[in-house]
């Protein structure tokens, strides 16, 4: 159905390009990719499309106008991009792609199953194809882990919308961060010193990350004065996490990228979901990439600001 | 690699007692880059200072980092030292042992330690140093002055003396403020409006002084010596050219159902006024609220009988644009709402009043014709009571009252008392305070004639409760000398409510970015030495907007934030700050955040051309007004890139300081 409302796009303007998702190598695989006329074939929208194309879209170059697909949830990213003036909105065709919710392929292997060769989708059950035979789990239970945290079915940025979508929100998303805050300083320094020491600098939550966009990073800067201190030690290494929870304060969409994609399997969106829970809390409920052009709070005032005055208790609880 | 003389300074003993001073010199002379390395008693000094530039000279130093006081108290003086001995100011680092080391160390072991590190953080700073050119910026020759009370029209007379233009914003229809409300004044009982009103009228006629009534500051941007402010000229209705003062409108106005502000909402007034006759501008304005014609269409009467055609209905809102080089705060303050407080019945019985109240009652112009009479029946009274620091001085009850004294009400209050005894000797007159506070000259005897001359019954304790009891008004209250309950049936009852900053204040001080109390009153530079400025360069205070004060107080401090204005005024050009930030456009991502945070409004982008390793094409880059820029350094945390870099206080210069600290 998308394949052929965007042959029926091409008809009107046979330069057009096209950002989606290809076949990879492995039955779970979903790569991003740009397409053209030629090799629009290729395109495949699935269950397994989880990654977020957005900050896919600024190593494209935009001589060409493009259509872009984006789910629900990277339409937030889009539009936060476009708040920050990487993204052009007038350069993007922008199609709603409907989402219910997105599978984990390591969800399945961690279930056991072996050999898998395929999987298809039938309602709510995968069918899942191994060298020894066909097995089936419901779809519920290998969804991504940002799906059960989703933000809506709405599309915030769809100049067109094809498909359903399903909100596929699962309990209170803070509910970790809870626990979190609920430990001792020592506790929540020991958990994150362990999960943080499995990180292998492999960059792929900076590089995956849409608020982490800068074109020069200050870890790869000679003239910042911080180039090699992630390097230094280990304990720096895990503040490489903390900075870049930091700098993508207020504008990160909680889309769940960076935990999704790091190979170790460190929980780092939990950092960023303190921080976005902080400031709901003091500030009012914000969403970042909610609306192109928005303020966000830690670069905003309004007059009803609470000054932060010891005395005043200035946004405390 | 720079060559760096350290310079320990002792202050007395004011460091020497807590840091060993000499360990300290001996301890840095092994850092690198430092060649030489000493201590003095006062560095400050004439002395201590012509050692420093007889090191600079003698060793050939770069850069020197002293190692004293605070830099907001003898920066200045080092930097002029090294100038003098042919140094870039800005090659001079405070290490502040002193404030930060001795002041809070008990031990001289420890003292000693922290000393040491402060100061070879600033050695590692002062490597990266470079030197830095001000450059300067012209000054705007007027003045803004906020608030056309007592406090604002002194500041703008002596601003505009000195030959300087002066605007005042009022965002009453008339300028004179609370002072016009008054009756008579403490401690010599002159009228209020017969002293004041000559002012209003001398600000009026002033060539220099441009009087902009019913209007607010609406935006600013700018910094000393340049501000641009946008006022809101509220739609009075009444074309101000035109209108003649006679009257005949407010005569006319068949609406009679606004309530008189002027007279403290005690009587009601037409929905076209003239706010007293003494206004200035005497100009009448229309209340959109109360309006027929602006509500529903119908009437419009004023416009019939106005003779000189000033009645227009069509008025709409002005913004007015203007440059200033001084902006004055006189926003002055208001009684505190006593509705709060109906343990005294104040929402009870019209017979309790405010102060402020009172006064509007005993004045001839007020709703009585100066008649002390009761509100609820205009009957003559024969018992008052009035209670003092009703909202002033709570501790245990913050949330309803102030923590702070108001000032003025020990003297208001016995002023009141004296004029009801001097008026009316049969009315008897009783006091509820917790302490009388009259320092001030005159003040303590003016009360003591209160006492001892007019038979006005102090009594030391406060007021449980008022209930209203019929007629009269059952006072119970607390005699603390007698040790007694005091029961008492009176006719009227006076809260002496306590006064607050005017509700503008904060929303002003954010626009200003002038720093403000919890109470929001404006805090001054320096609680001591800097009273009239505030810490925001080109911003100055004057009255209640500072702190309770009373009229002479009003008027000194109103000459003293003058004489400030007319000093920065006088001067053609002010050097700019040099610790300014810049953009680093190959890791710029144009991404607005700097913008954003700016409060001066420095940060604009632009189109340039880009050619690093990591792009080469056109890309949107921010760029620093220098001129504009006051280093405040908030683009700089807020660059995600670290793009944007403070001059003076670079990402690297407090990496390295942190780095010195944790070695």
């Amino acid at each position: 159905m998308i394949v052929n409302r965007l042959q029926e796009l091409l008809q009107d303007d046979e330069n057009l390009q096209f950002v989606g998702w290809e076949k990879g190598e492995t039955p779970f695989d979903r790569t991003p990719k740009t397409f053209t006329a030629e090799t629009l074939g290729n395109l495949c929208y699935d269950s397994f499309c989880g990654s977020n194309l957005s900050k896919y879209l600024l190593s494209q170059k935009t001589d060409k106008k493009t259509v872009v697909l984006l789910k629900p949830c990277d339409s937030y990213s889009f539009n936060q991009l476009c708040t920050e003036r990487r993204l052009n909105r007038d350069a993007y065709h922008v199609i709603g792609v409907g989402c219910k919710g997105k599978i984990d392929g390591e969800k399945i292997r961690k279930t056991g199953i072996k050999g898998i060769l395929s999987v298809r989708e039938e309602g709510e059950t995968l069918k899942i194809e191994t060298l020894y035979g066909t097995t089936e789990i419901p779809r519920k239970d290998v969804l991504l882990d940002k799906c059960l945290a989703c933000k809506g079915k709405e599309h915030k940025c769809a100049d067109e919308v094809l498909g359903e979508s399903e909100d596929t929100c699962v309990g209170d998303k803070y509910e970790t961060v809870a626990k979190l805050e609920a430990m001792t300083p020592d506790e929540r320094f020991a958990f994150w010193r362990e999960e943080l020491s499995k990180c292998i600098r492999c960059n792929a939550c900076r590089n995956a990350c849409p608020a982490c966009s800068c074109i020069k990073c200050v870890f790869d800067n000679p003239n910042s004065g911080v180039q090699n201190k992630a390097a230094a030690d280990d304990f720096e290494e895990n503040l490489f996490h903390i900075i870049r929870a930091y700098h993508v304060a207020g504008r990160c969409t909680d889309c769940g990228e960076c935990s999704r994609v790091c190979p170790q399997g460190i929980p780092l969106h939990l950092l960023n979901r303190k921080i976005i829970r902080d400031v709901n809390e003091f500030y009012g409920d914000y969403q970042a990439g909610d609306a192109i052009g928005q303020r966000h709070p830690l670069t905003d005032f309004t007059f009803e600001d609470s000054e932060p005055n010891a005395e005043r208790k200035g946004g405390g609880k | 690699m720079q060559k760096i003389g350290v310079f320990v300074c002792w202050c007395g003993s004011n460091i020497a007692a807590t840091v060993d001073v000499k360990a300290v010199a001996e301890a840095l002379k092994s850092e690198a880059g430092v060649v030489f390395s000493t201590d003095y008693q006062y560095m400050c000094s004439e002395n201590g200072q012509a050692m420093i530039r007889q090191a600079i000279r003698e060793h050939g130093l770069t850069g020197i980092v002293v190692c004293s006081c605070s830099p907001r108290m003898h920066e200045a003086t080092f930097r002029k030292t090294a100038v003098s001995a042919g140094l870039n100011p800005y090659m001079v680092e405070i290490a502040n042992i002193r404030e930060q080391c001795s002041w809070i160390h008990k031990d001289m072991a420890e003292g000693t330690e922290k000393a040491i590190v402060l100061a070879r953080a600033a050695v590692a700073k002062l490597h990266k140093n470079a030197p830095l050119t001000a450059g300067t910026s012209p000054v705007t020759k007027r003045a803004l002055v906020i608030g056309g009370g007592i406090a604002g029209i002194q500041t703008a007379l002596d601003v505009a003396d000195a030959g300087f233009e002066v605007d005042i914003v009022e965002k009453a229809p008339t300028i004179g403020g609370r002072m016009a409300q008054l009756d008579k004044t403490f401690p010599t009982l002159d009228c209020s409006a017969c002293i004041l009103t000559p002012k209003m009228v001398e600000a009026a006629q002033h060539e220099k002084i441009n009087i902009i009534s019913y209007a607010e500051l609406d935006s600013l941007s700018g910094f000393v010596g340049n501000f641009t402010a946008t006022i809101r000229k509220k739609a009075r209705y009444i074309d101000e050219d035109k209108c003649t003062g006679c009257g005949v409108c407010t005569e006319k106005c068949p609406s009679r159902k606004g309530l008189d502000d002027f007279n403290m909402k005690l009587n009601k007034r037409g929905a076209v006024y003239i706010p007293f006759a003494q206004a200035i501008p005497n100009v009448a304005v229309i209340d959109p609220e109360q309006c027929l014609k602006l509500r529903t269409g119908k009437c419009g009467l004023c416009q019939k009988v106005c003779s000189a055609k000033a009645v227009n209905f069509e008025q709409k809102d002005e913004l007015i644009e203007r440059q200033y080089g001084a902006i004055v705060v006189a926003t002055g303050f208001k009684p505190i709402d006593a509705s709060a407080f109906n343990e005294y019945a104040y929402n009870d019985s019209p017979d309790v009043v405010t102060s402020l109240e009172f006064e509007r009652i005993m004045n001839a112009a007020g709703p009585t014709k100066g008649q002390l009479v009761r509100p609820s029946d205009r009957e003559h009274p024969h018992e008052i009571v009035f209670i003092q620091c009703v909202g002033s001085r709570c501790t245990e009850d913050a949330e309803k009252g102030k923590p702070y004294c108001s000032k003025i009400c020990c003297m208001y209050t016995a002023k009141h008392a004296m004029l009801v005894r001097e008026k009316y000797p049969d009315v008897n007159v009783h006091v509820f305070y917790i302490d009388a506070r009259t320092p001030g000259k005159n003040f303590d005897e003016f009360y003591r004639r209160a006492v001892e001359q007019y038979g006005v019954d102090y009594i030391k304790g406060m007021v449980g409760k008022v209930s209203v009891e019929g007629k009269k008004l059952h006072v119970q209250g607390s005699d603390l000398l007698n040790g007694e309950q005091v029961h008492i049936n009176a006719d009227m009852v006076v809260l002496a409510t306590a006064i607050e900053p005017d509700p503008t204040a904060r929303a002003l001080g954010t626009m200003l970015t002038a720093s403000m109390d919890t109470n929001d009153f404006f805090t001054e530079a320096h609680p001591k030495l800097r009273p009239v400025e505030s810490p925001t360069a080109g911003v100055f205070l004057s009255g209640v907007a500072q702190g309770p004060k009373d009229i002479p107080e009003t008027v000194a401090q109103a000459g003293a934030a003058a004489a400030k204005v007319i000093g920065l005024l006088c001067k053609n050009e002010l050097t700019c700050n040099a610790c300014v930030a810049h953009a680093n456009e190959a890791a710029c991502n144009g991404c607005s955040q700097c913008e954003r945070v700016c409060p001066y409004g420095a940060i604009s982008y632009e189109e340039r051309e880009i050619r690093s390793p990591e792009f080469r094409g056109v890309r949107r880059i921010a760029v620093v007004n220098e001129a504009v820029c006051q280093g405040c350094g908030a683009c700089t945390v807020t660059c995600p890139s670290a793009a944007m870099d403070l001059k003076g206080f670079t990402n690297s210069q407090i990496m390295s300081e942190v780095d010195a600290i944790c070695r």
